[in-house]
């Protein structure tokens, strides 16, 4: 059985994610890789900023 | 009045043959479409990317959800999980996917099989793009 933490399988997924996205939706290798590199940060980014926000309203 | 919005020019067929089959290959097997388009490196990634997702979900012991119960959430991730392909026809054949609800990482792997399935339309569709010359 995997049993990653919750911020490794956000990891996983933005990484996954990301690869699929760049070759999709950009058309030359350059920016396959700025674009898919964008969607990562954006995906790792957000969720490390809600978590903060979540923890702040908890407090 | 002009429209601003841009038609693509007249789409080329770049090769012969069955017009949907890159479609439909990319569809069973992540990365095959791009594969049948010569776009290997492409390919290779893609199915890496999504097999790892369907495979990792399962190992998570995420669920695989079946039709025809009723549930329109369990419809909409039968759906989700169905763009999976072959893998899921597998995964179904082996008898995998039941899901733990007592674990937290099930809930993630039952997500991460879901999404598979949806990147792997997104990739059908742009192997069959790439098959039709809509995109280059």
């Amino acid at each position: 059985m995997f049993a990653p933490s919750h911020f490794f399988a956000v990891l996983l997924f933005a990484t996954f994610a990301s690869v699929v996205f760049g070759i999709t939706q950009r058309s030359t290798p350059k920016a396959m890789v700025r674009y898919g590199l964008y969607c990562w940060s954006m995906f790792v980014g957000v969720v490390i900023v809600a978590s903060w926000v979540m923890w702040l309203i908890r407090r | 009045m002009a429209s601003k919005v841009q038609v693509p020019a007249k789409t080329q067929t770049t090769s012969q043959g069955f017009l949907y089959s890159a479609l439909i290959l990319g569809w069973l097997v992540p990365g095959a479409g791009h594969l049948l388009t010569g776009r290997w490196m492409r390919g290779l990634l893609l199915f890496v990317s999504i097999a790892s997702m369907f495979w990792l979900g399962l190992a998570m012991q995420g669920k695989l959800y079946a039709p025809n119960t009723g549930d329109v959430l369990d419809m909409l991730g039968f759906a989700g999980d169905l763009g999976n392909g072959l893998f899921y026809a597998l995964g179904r054949i082996l008898d995998l996917g039941h899901g733990a609800v007592e674990l937290a990482t099930a809930d993630y792997g039952t997500k991460f099989i879901v999404v598979a399935g949806l990147l792997n339309f997104i990739s059908a569709v742009d192997a069959h793009n790439l098959r039709i010359g809509r995109k280059v």
